[in-house]
């Protein structure tokens, strides 16, 4: 995997063109927002005007400004969950399948115990047992749901690594375990971490906005998804306020869409066999 | 000859049924740890919510049946920890699941049952609706793009790979409320929620009608965020295989290009694809978990967040002891099929 690689990959470009978009949105949020997002002092339900892009919600609030701020959110989870997750599997897939033995047999069992637990019931029922959920009690949620997929993936590919010749040699050189795991196994497969780094980043974004949509979220946040919960909440459907419904779910899609595009066009580049010549 | 071939088939029926042995072992494993975790969870929790639920019903119950609630939780505190362990795995086993507190008397066991059948209509069509689209239309782009290896350029899998991206992507709430105002609400197409309309047999004209008329906008919200995976795994199995040697000389026979795509390359694509199941309903089962509570449907996804609301605790373990057995039971069933139809399995599980 090389630079070269994805700025020729019009998939991984277009990923991370989308995600720059929102990612520039975040960090000027405060510049960029007419009104205070949480500020309840305008008359609700305003259809788009000059004045409100995307008009007012039931409560009054400027549901535009509400979306900049939300961007915060959900890129601050995701990218929190992804890096903790890709830590746990590093440990737990990528460690486990160098060493091998016991360390490996224990993790094995965990990772296909997490494997097989549904994630999204435990989810809630976690964010449920741990109420008044502030978000990080939501990021610890994610990332205990979240890891296991990866760490198998990433496993399999350690142990096909293990044997070549190049990490016998430093093994036999008596270079410990840590160092050889960082220095020949990971940059040898670094193209399937990151692109398991994105798939993680995905799922924390949409599990994320899921859980608050049901409340289990601290809803006094503004979040794309504790707006769509006070959409909800608020009747949005019977009063006819979709634009409060549709934008902030399209902005959860194409956020999503983006980690995503960025996922399948790392590991195509990673994978010989997916790419364009053949 | 004959006795050699049938020494190999003998072999092959006892690497089967060890494979199956293996795995049945290890779904029992999982299981009882499944139950284990669900019974340590609660009591792991800060605050202990065994407890405040009982410190909330204080009073709001007799002391009688706060008593027979305690005793059908298995909240009996002269029994140790490892009392409540023992009582709750005979329980469980027994097919207890103990007493709601949010509908008391109900049994946890009887709310279940009036949901399930609802959910698993719905995850069932919707699945194997997915699964036949995506791997089709998967199917479909590789080829474009294999041929197109073969000849360059396919608008077909440009298109297709960023369709089963976003679909992969939408929130599966978002698309429920978005088709609720706009079709249900707005265009008046499909009722707004529930599950049949209100004082219709289940088993009447009428009520079959009503019955698909509530599930289909449920069942096509599901379709769509289940069937980009499809799409996206079988595009790509399918183009490994395409990169086959097997697949290269069918084609060196002169043989037409479909009929390699779907004789040869597919049919040897799909297999390892059906093989992803698990992540795949793990997808469903959590979109389907969104769309019952958007939609107001009457299945256990629904029940799951009036338990949630109501941390009635009974019913949320039992909810999740039902999704886990759900879950496993269809993996190891998937696993059986994979084995019984794909003879590399079971050498691979042999060796």
């Amino acid at each position: 995997m090389n630079w070269r690689e994805i700025r020729h990959n019009r998939r991984a470009m277009a990923g991370a063109s989308i995600l720059a978009v929102f990612f520039v949105v975040a960090i000027f949020a405060p510049l960029l927002v007419p009104y205070s997002p949480t500020a309840v002092r305008f008359t609700p339900d305003l259809p788009p005007s000059g004045y409100h892009w995307l008009g007012t919600t039931i409560n009054g609030q400027d549901i535009f400004s509400q979306v900049i701020w939300g961007t915060r959110a959900s890129l601050f989870v995701g990218f929190v969950c992804a890096t903790l997750i890709s830590l746990i599997q590093l440990v737990m897939g990528v460690f486990a399948g160098y060493v091998g033995g016991l360390v490996d047999t224990v993790a094995s069992a965990i990772t296909n115990v997490f494997l097989v637990l549904p994630a999204l019931p435990l989810l809630i029922i976690l964010a449920a047992y741990l109420q008044g959920g502030s978000v990080f009690v939501l990021i610890a949620v994610i990332v205990v749901t979240g890891w296991a997929w990866g760490a198998k993936v990433l496993r399999a590919q350690a142990i096909a690594l293990r044997e070549r010749p190049f990490v016998q040699a430093s093994r036999v050189s008596g270079e410990s375990r840590w160092h050889i795991v960082l220095t020949h196994i990971v940059p040898n497969m670094l193209g399937i971490i990151v692109s398991n780094f994105f798939g993680a980043a995905l799922f924390a974004v949409l599990a994320e906005a899921g859980l608050e949509f049901i409340g289990l979220g601290n809803i006094n946040d503004v979040t794309w998804g504790t707006m769509l919960y006070w959409a909800q909440e608020g009747n949005a459907i019977l009063l006819g306020e979709w634009v409060w419904l549709l934008v902030p779910g399209l902005c959860l899609a194409l956020v999503g869409t983006s980690l995503g595009l960025l996922n399948f066009a790392v590991d195509e580049i990673a994978n010989p066999r997916l790419r364009r010549e053949s | 000859m004959g006795r050699s071939h049938a020494v190999s088939e003998a072999n092959e029926n006892g690497g089967r049924v060890r494979y199956l042995l293996k795995r049945s072992g290890a779904l029992v494993v999982t299981l009882w740890i499944a139950i284990t975790v669900n019974f340590v969870l609660p009591r792991l929790m800060p605050g202990n919510p065994v407890e405040t639920m009982f410190a909330r019903y204080q009073g709001k119950v007799s002391p009688t049946a706060m008593h027979a609630m305690q005793l059908d939780f298995g909240l009996n505190t002269k029994t140790g920890e490892l009392g409540q362990y023992v009582d709750y795995l005979r329980n469980v086993v027994s097919g207890n699941l103990g007493v709601s507190f949010s509908y008391y008397p109900a049994r946890v066991s009887t709310l279940i049952g009036e949901t399930l059948p609802w959910t698993l209509g719905l995850v069932g069509f919707a699945t194997i609706l997915a699964f036949l689209l995506g791997t089709g239309l998967g199917m479909f782009a590789a080829w474009r793009r294999g041929t197109a290896g073969w000849k360059r350029g396919s608008i077909a899998d440009s298109g297709l790979v960023p369709f089963g991206l976003l679909l992969g992507a939408l929130p599966s709430f978002w698309i429920s409320l978005i088709l609720l105002y706009f079709v249900a609400f707005r265009l008046g197409w499909f009722p707004v929620g529930g599950g049949v309309a209100a004082g219709v047999g289940l088993l009447t004209g009428p009520g079959f009608v009503s019955l698909i008329n509530h599930a289909a906008l449920p069942a096509i919200t599901l379709t769509l965020i289940s069937m980009g995976l499809w799409i996206l795994l079988m595009r790509n199995n399918m183009l490994s295989v395409l990169g086959e040697d097997y697949v290269k000389f069918a084609r060196s026979k002169g043989l037409h290009d479909r009929t390699v795509a779907v004789h040869y390359a597919a049919r040897n694509a799909v297999l390892p694809v059906f093989a992803q199941l698990a992540l795949a309903l793990g997808i469903v089962v959590g979109g389907q978990v969104f769309i019952e509570i958007v939609f107001s449907y009457p299945g256990i996804g629904y029940l799951l967040l009036n338990a949630v609301e109501n941390q009635d605790y009974p019913l949320i373990q039992g909810i999740f002891l039902i999704f886990t057995v759900a879950l496993l039971l269809a993996n190891f069933l998937a696993d059986a099929f994979y084995v019984l139809v794909d003879p590399r399995v079971r050498v691979g599980a042999r060796q």
